[in-house]
């Protein structure tokens, strides 16, 4: 295995070469041409256009005897595009909805295809053999004309796409307002299900008729985690795409008896799953800090408001205050208080003296903000909502964490500097 | 009350339309006058926005015609505008506010063509007008229901269109929000722009609009405002429902059967 491994790296064979680059131009086609199906909320009519090419393959190659493969790419290319037409047609004229139609349509030609294979395998016919190659996929399989094939078709898909990249974007977007300014969107729609057929049979011998919807869409779900903007996922979605099928290559090499589409879909698997848990912002793991940097704040702020609130009733600014004080007026655990303790002091808000914890100057003008937003808010609800002063003390202990300075202003104004809220407690202005 | 007027900017000559092979629009004929704010008006179902999305050419026509400036759509379309409904598309779609308005120049580019120096400053200003400038670089997903008008809007006026139909631009969206369109609106017909409004709330018709349809199915009314919004007309476009002719359209859907031969 070492072996084939070192034989592969080295790129001694000119045909590991040509392999290695097909399938990766291959795989970005697909991925930037999956995108736009996936876009348009279709992304299951590749999986659909997949299995139905099996038919296609096989008469093609009944009908010529030989495994050539511009002839074997036609035929691909034809079955492919009856499948989507029967699926429109069927959602157009039945009752049938499209996720049934497609489920209908794959499953009939799969089923023809798997039976015209069968026929072919028990014929005898000399030619047949690799041609079951086309269900898992297998790349190594490839010679160095089919790759020129595979690679052309590829490039003009990606050109296609960037040709036409407008007017992809607006019927995927907002299809009626495309209909209103005069692109036929009938026409695009109808070169978008071209690429999409031509980019299943690019990836067939490559990925394999049953996992190929892989290819198409799930570089672009993983991409759509790292980016907003559409130019960059298709980059990044053509990149991951590459590097599967790059993969997949590698594997067929080192591991000849292991078909590659499985392989790929493993690869696009992982990388898939890592956007998902640590993409930046979009990710699990990032919402999740995120969560706890908004509780640790809310923590943080409600433990200064209490220091505030017992030195403001006793007359006690600046006299060190104990976990047990702070606890009346929070009922946090004493672990959880004294974590917090240990961050407001690292944050320079809280000191420390050999009886507790007090506020310093920093600490005591932040709380004294707490507090007036609070009362603020307060006296917002009663005025403006008229909602009753007793019920207006658990929305202002939410909304007092989120108010910015420049709402922190507008609403001082709206109320005319307040001397008081609701309760009678003073607000603590900063001067 | 049907006002018909000489050279109308917008003429529609009986109109029919199915939607989803059942009857919404009966025998529309009526003439609509150049640089007015228009609204039509008409209960849920009265077919409002399907007028508009045949206008436009969205939808197939049962019978009838439409000219614009006396043509045919396709000849006119670059002097059109269309806003659909905010929900109509996706806003978790990858793309910037700028990108969006962009699209309202797609039009005139065509095909294969990259937006040029003179497009970028038309989005700018168009965001400039509807005060969205600051947030051109947002994702469209981050944005509020009323910024989603504000940007369609923004796509529009990007258009530099003569005619604007707009489907519902005040649905859901704040207070501060719909002044801002309402004011747009009026600078836009000032410069004699005709602009055609799907709008729903009677309270604020009179004070909106110029010119109303009142539409139920069939159309009630057309007409200035002063001589359409009557309570009579208003009674007769949402009181009587019209049940008889609900249950034809019901009827011809269930059975699939051509209301024209």
């Amino acid at each position: 295995m070492w072996e084939n491994a070192i034989d592969f790296f080295s790129f001694t064979d000119a045909n590991v070469i040509y392999v290695v680059l097909g399938t990766i131009i291959l795989g970005a086609s697909a991925a930037v041409v999956g995108s736009f199906t996936f876009l348009r909320k279709r992304a299951l009519i590749g999986d659909a256009i997949a299995h139905s090419i099996l038919p296609g393959i096989c008469i093609a190659f009944i009908l010529g005897g030989t495994k050539n493969y511009a002839f074997l790419i036609i035929g691909a290319f034809i079955s492919g595009w009856i499948s989507i037409l029967l699926v429109d047609y069927i959602t157009k004229k039945s009752k049938l909805k499209e996720d049934t139609a497609i489920g209908l349509i794959l499953s009939v030609f799969f089923g023809v295809g798997i039976l015209l294979m069968t026929y072919i395998q028990q014929s005898g016919n000399a030619e047949q053999t690799g041609l079951n190659y086309f269900l898992f996929g297998k790349a190594a399989s490839m010679v160095g004309q089919d790759v020129i094939v595979f690679s052309v078709i590829s490039v003009i898909l990606i050109i296609t796409v960037f040709l036409f990249y407008k007017e992809l974007q607006l019927i995927s977007f907002d299809e009626a307002f495309a209909q209103s300014i005069g692109i036929r969107v009938k026409l695009i729609s109808f070169i978008l299900s071209s690429l999409t057929v031509l980019a299943v049979v690019t990836g067939i011998q490559a990925v394999g008729v049953v996992l190929m919807a892989a290819l198409l869409i799930t570089p672009f779900a993983a991409a759509r985690y790292w980016s907003g903007y559409l130019p960059r996922i298709l980059i990044l979605a053509a990149i991951i795409g590459g590097f599967s099928g790059f993969s997949g290559t590698y594997i067929s090499y080192i591991a000849p008896n292991m078909p590659t589409g499985p392989w790929v879909v493993m690869v696009l698997s992982v990388i898939a799953l890592i956007s998902i848990v640590f993409a930046p912002k979009k990710g699990i793991v990032s919402r999740w800090f995120k969560q706890r940097k908004y509780r640790r704040l809310i923590q943080d702020e409600n433990i200064l408001k209490a220091f505030f609130q017992i030195a403001e009733s006793n007359e006690s600014f600046g006299e060190p205050k104990s976990v047990a004080m702070i606890r009346k007026k929070r009922y946090y655990s004493d672990r959880l208080i004294n974590r917090i303790f240990k961050r407001l002091k690292r944050q320079g808000f809280l000191k420390q003296s050999a009886s507790g914890y007090y506020l310093s100057k920093f600490g005591q003008r932040k709380a004294a903000r707490l507090v007036k937003l609070h009362r603020l808010w307060e006296l917002y609800l009663t005025e403006y909502l008229r909602i009753a002063p007793d019920h207006v003390h658990e929305d202002a202990d939410t909304i007092e964490h989120l108010i910015t300075p420049e709402l922190e202003k507008k609403l001082e104004e709206k109320l005319n500097y307040p001397k008081a809220d609701p309760h009678n407690s003073q607000i603590p202005y900063d001067n | 009350m049907i006002t018909q007027i000489d050279n109308p900017v917008i003429e529609i000559h009986d109109l029919s339309v199915s939607y989803e092979k059942k009857p919404v629009l009966w025998d529309v004929d009526m003439s609509l006058p150049e640089g007015k704010l228009i609204g039509i008006i008409g209960p849920n179902g009265a077919g409002k926005s399907t007028l508009l999305k045949s206008i436009m050419g969205l939808i197939p026509l049962s019978s009838g015609y439409i000219n614009i400036e006396g043509k045919p759509l396709k000849e006119v379309r670059s002097k059109i505008s269309y806003v659909p409904q905010r929900e109509s598309v996706d806003w978790d779609f990858p793309t910037s506010v700028f990108e969006v308005v962009m699209m309202g120049r797609y039009g005139q580019l065509g095909l294969l063509k990259r937006p040029r120096k003179s497009d970028r400053e038309i989005v700018m200003d168009s965001l400039h007008k509807v005060g969205m400038e600051a947030f051109k670089d947002r994702q469209i997903s981050e944005l509020s229901g009323g910024q989603q008008q504000r940007v369609f809007l923004a796509r529009a006026l990007a258009q530099q269109a003569d005619i604007y139909f707009m489907d519902e631009p005040f649905a859901g969206v704040d207070a501060a929000t719909e002044k801002a369109i309402v004011e747009l609106l009026r600078s836009m017909s000032a410069q004699n722009k005709t602009v055609i409004v799907v709008h729903h709330d009677l309270q604020s018709v009179a004070r909106y609009f110029d010119w109303i349809i009142l539409l139920n199915m069939r159309l009630v009314a057309s007409g200035p405002i002063e001589e359409t919004f009557t309570p009579e007309l208003l009674q007769e476009t949402y009181g009587g429902k019209l049940t008889l002719l609900t249950e034809i359209s019901d009827l011809i859907q269930k059975n699939r059967f051509p209301n024209r031969e």
